[in-house]
């Protein structure tokens, strides 16, 4: 402690300062190098035209599609359930046993990494239920695999509407289903949607349990019974089998762009809707 | 009320599911196995299917031996498995060679060894010989790139060899392409691939004194050669057996040829 | 007595709030089936110490992959603990409100990031760097450890900048008020009083390294070995699964599954030690 406290101070400012700024330049350097490898490839015909020769020339526009459907599935059938668990948690019940052993359930699938789901997908859907690879038995993994970002931002967006709006509704005779149909859930849509927006990211950017689930093929799905490839698997595949580098930094940069902006709108969001709530 | 469309919908997912993905077409089926043939599965697939509009194949990858256990399953109508020696369990599999496939031993291109013997080979892969100076070359470590545990290719390429019993310090790659990237990128390494995947970033060393060409695998000179077998459950019919023809046909075998592969006969 | 439509909404409400938990006990059953057999017929001492691992052979060990998970884990933890909890600290008790605004944020998106596009990195850049400065293959644990690091650094960076941020501003004015200076009272007061938040940060940090697969296969090499030095390439439990998990077949999957149900095993211990690191934070508070 021979250290002046003056001293001490600005040595540590020093550091934690350096520390956030490296890991900001990493944060640039990703983004850079992907982006600007990437871009020069990307151009009307690569996105809407379908890959030849397995992605080494042509385009992605299956995997874009691919990309689209399996999140958009995945949420559709994640919704309800996250929606609905989080209405019975606030709206239903007081906090006890019932909602810490809920509660613990959904921390723990939060923990649980994709691999695993990869292989209960694979093992449940794919095999017992006889799905194969398909568009379903995807997002029916990935619906897993984000309930839990659901139930909570939907639970902290339901929390957060004031009870008044609550009274306002039961002293009008609704019953406690039209309370929170017309009062509780229009006013927690934007902490839903940002839930949403988030579980999207996560879906977009999942490839080991997506590959086991939806399988890597490479036409355009007709239907949710069909194998689909989303851009990450392509990337994978583009870049570990070798097939065209330039390809595959391409899929990168419009990965890494679609991630960007669905995060950026969801932090958006989720900021409006805080700050909204406390003005 | 829209919450209460999407629970109904959650449960028409939940019906749709449990009665399973079944294909809806009789002519519909899935290609699935080896991810060697895979790009030319694809390939034969889409021109396949240009000329008949009423088919429809999906082509999946996963390895050899995924080929054979989802054409036994019925999960693929046709497996595709690039192995010299079939597993038991494919006994029950009617076996069609679709194509024919070198492995091709590579080195770096900064390499001085262009040479190597089976006795050679198998020593490096199974770790005794671990300086390229013991084969002739510089003093320096060698560093060995094997296929997953799996892999067509490594399966044929250990059967082929004989007696190899992979060293543990091995790097395990699970795809052609990047065993090729290691091996162009690290001066120290060796691996093998499918002849159709060489290029000019690696260079291949003759086995035995035969050198990895296309010539000298049809000519039978080459020694680590695999066929790439079709399978399927009883024999083919319908459009499964259309598609195997087209493969087999002269513009189908045509298309093998060019992209690398060698033709089955 | 409440109308007939209000009771069902309510029965189904409920069963809708047991999904998360149904699911989370079906796929441990369904993991468990099918590799909690496989494991006691070959005996578990034998599974998870051995690191013979050839299952064309029926060698099935798992030491090398449970050592080089610990490795590649311990090492991320190197990389990314200290940068991150030094980020929070930062943003929270040093940085002005308007480079907070727009830093945060940024660090956020790291998280979305997807893992391959992290791991190609590693493949294109980081292990380059390696082979040629330091030696080696490159791929390696160290390769792992540094992409993994920068991976779990959002997570690391927003669990402990909240529960900095969830500190009483009256412990941080007690301790200015008694002379300290602003990192004095940052060290001795703040960070202890969210230790406990920055503990789960940095165990909720290791599930996510333990359990990250894609990026890893990428990086680390893959050799099934037990690493002696930091440039030894090494195969973690989840590249072991993902390789082999498209080709296995019998036994091989099962012993697949088996190693699944160790990495489960594994990150369920984590994620409780996460759990209560911040019951004891919320408990206190």
């Amino acid at each position: 402690m021979r250290i002046p406290p003056k001293a001490s101070q600005a040595i540590a400012v020093a550091l934690l300062g350096g520390a956030t700024l490296l890991t900001l330049a990493v944060l640039v350097f990703v983004i850079v190098f992907v982006l600007g490898k990437g871009l020069p490839v990307i151009n009307w015909a690569f996105l809407l035209d379908v890959p030849r020769e397995m992605g080494k020339a042509g385009g992605i526009f299956p995997t874009i599609v691919g990309t689209l459907v399996l999140p958009l599935v995945a949420i559709a059938i994640a919704l309800p359930m996250g929606v609905g668990t989080a209405v019975y948690l606030t709206e239903y019940t007081r906090p006890g046993r019932v909602t810490s052993v809920i509660r613990f359930g959904t921390d723990c699938l939060a923990g649980i990494p994709s691999i695993i789901f990869g292989l209960f997908g694979y093992i449940f859907f794919v095999t017992i239920l006889r799905m194969g690879w398909c568009i379903l038995s995807g997002a029916l993994t990935l619906a897993i695999m984000v309930l839990p970002t659901i139930i909570r931002t939907a639970e902290e967006a339901i929390k957060a509407v004031p009870n008044s709006y609550r009274e306002v509704s039961y002293s009008l005779g609704a019953t406690r289903w039209e309370t929170v149909l017309k009062a509780v859930l229009p006013n927690a849509l934007p902490g839903i949607v940002t839930g949403v927006m988030l579980s999207v990211g996560r879906c977009i950017g999942e490839t080991a349990a997506v590959i086991f689930t939806a399988g890597t093929a490479l036409r355009l799905p007709d239907s949710l019974f069909d194998s689909a490839r989303t851009m990450a698997v392509h990337f994978y595949i583009l870049a570990r089998e070798g097939i065209s580098n330039e390809n595959a930094y391409g899929t990168a940069a419009v990965l890494v762009i679609s991630v960007l902006i669905v995060n950026s709108v969801s932090y958006w969001m989720m900021h409006k809707f805080i700050s909204g709530r406390s003005a | 009320m829209k919450f209460v469309t999407s629970v109904l919908l959650a449960g028409v997912a939940l019906v749709v599911m449990t009665s399973g993905c079944g294909r809806k077409a009789e002519t519909a089926f899935t290609v699935a196995g080896s991810t060697a043939f895979q790009p030319f599965a694809e390939k034969l697939a889409d021109q396949f299917m240009a000329s008949h509009p009423d088919v429809n194949i999906t082509v999946q990858g996963g390895g050899s031996s995924l080929g054979i256990q989802s054409a036994l399953s019925g999960t693929a109508q046709i497996g595709m498995a690039d192995l010299v020696i079939l597993p038991p369990e494919a006994s029950a599999l009617t076996p069609v060679v679709a194509a024919r496939d070198g492995i091709a031993i590579i080195v770096n291109p900064a390499n001085l060894i262009k040479t190597l013997t089976t006795e050679q080979i198998r020593a490096v892969f199974n770790g005794t010989t671990g300086n390229w100076k013991e084969l002739g070359g510089e003093d320096r470590p060698i560093r060995v790139v094997s296929r997953e545990t799996g892999s067509g290719t490594r399966s044929s390429f250990e059967q082929v060899v004989g007696g190899i019993s992979l060293l543990r310090e091995a790097l395990v790659q699970d795809s052609n392409g990047t065993i090729r990237e290691t091996v162009a990128n690290d001066r120290d390494s060796l691996g093998y691939l499918s002849h159709g995947l060489l290029n000019a970033k690696v260079s291949a060393v003759s086995v035995d004194g035969v050198a990895c060409t296309a010539d000298q695998i049809v000519a039978g000179q080459y020694k680590l050669v695999r066929p790439v077998y079709l399978l399927t459950k009883g024999a083919p019919a319908g459009a499964v057996k259309d598609f195997i023809d087209y493969i087999l046909s002269a513009e189908g075998q045509d298309m093998i040829k060019q992209d690398g592969l060698l033709p089955a006969k | 007595m409440k109308p007939v439509g209000e009771r069902v909404v309510e029965w189904t409400l409920k069963g809708l709030a047991f999904s998360a938990l149904a699911s989370l006990l079906l796929i441990a059953v369904f993991i468990f089936m099918e590799g909690a057999p496989f494991m006691v017929r070959l005996g578990v001492k034998d599974f998870l110490f051995s690191s013979d691992w050839r299952p064309q052979e029926g060698h099935y060990g798992i030491f090398a992959m449970i050592v080089a998970s610990v490795w590649v884990t311990l090492g991320a933890m190197l990389v990314g603990a200290p940068l991150g909890i030094a980020g929070a600290v930062f943003l929270n008790e040093f940085a002005p409100e308007s480079v907070r605004r727009v830093i945060k944020p940024m660090i956020e998106l790291l998280a979305g990031i997807p893992s391959v596009v992290y791991g190609f990195i590693g493949v294109m850049v980081v292990a380059p760097l390696i082979r040629e400065h330091l030696g080696g293959a490159g791929l390696s644990v160290l390769a792992a450890a540094l992409i993994l690091g920068v991976m779990i650094l959002p997570t690391v960076i927003s669990i402990s900048s909240d529960a900095i941020g969830s500190v009483p501003r009256s412990y941080r004015e007690g301790a200015l008020a008694l002379g300290a200076t602003r990192w004095q009272s940052v060290h001795m007061v703040v960070l202890k009083a969210a230790r406990s938040g920055i503990a789960a940060s940095v165990i909720l940090g290791m599930g996510r390294a333990v359990g990250e697969t894609m990026a890893v296969i990428m990086v680390a090499g893959n050799a099934v070995t037990i690493p002696h030095s930091p440039l030894d390439s090494v195969c973690t439990l989840t590249a072991k699964i993902a390789l082999e998990m498209g080709s296995a077949v019998g036994l091989h999957r099962q012993a697949l599954f088996a190693t699944g149900v160790v990495l489960f095993i594994g990150i369920m211990v984590l994620n409780g030690l996460a759990m209560a690191a911040m019951k004891k934070r919320s408990a206190r508070t």
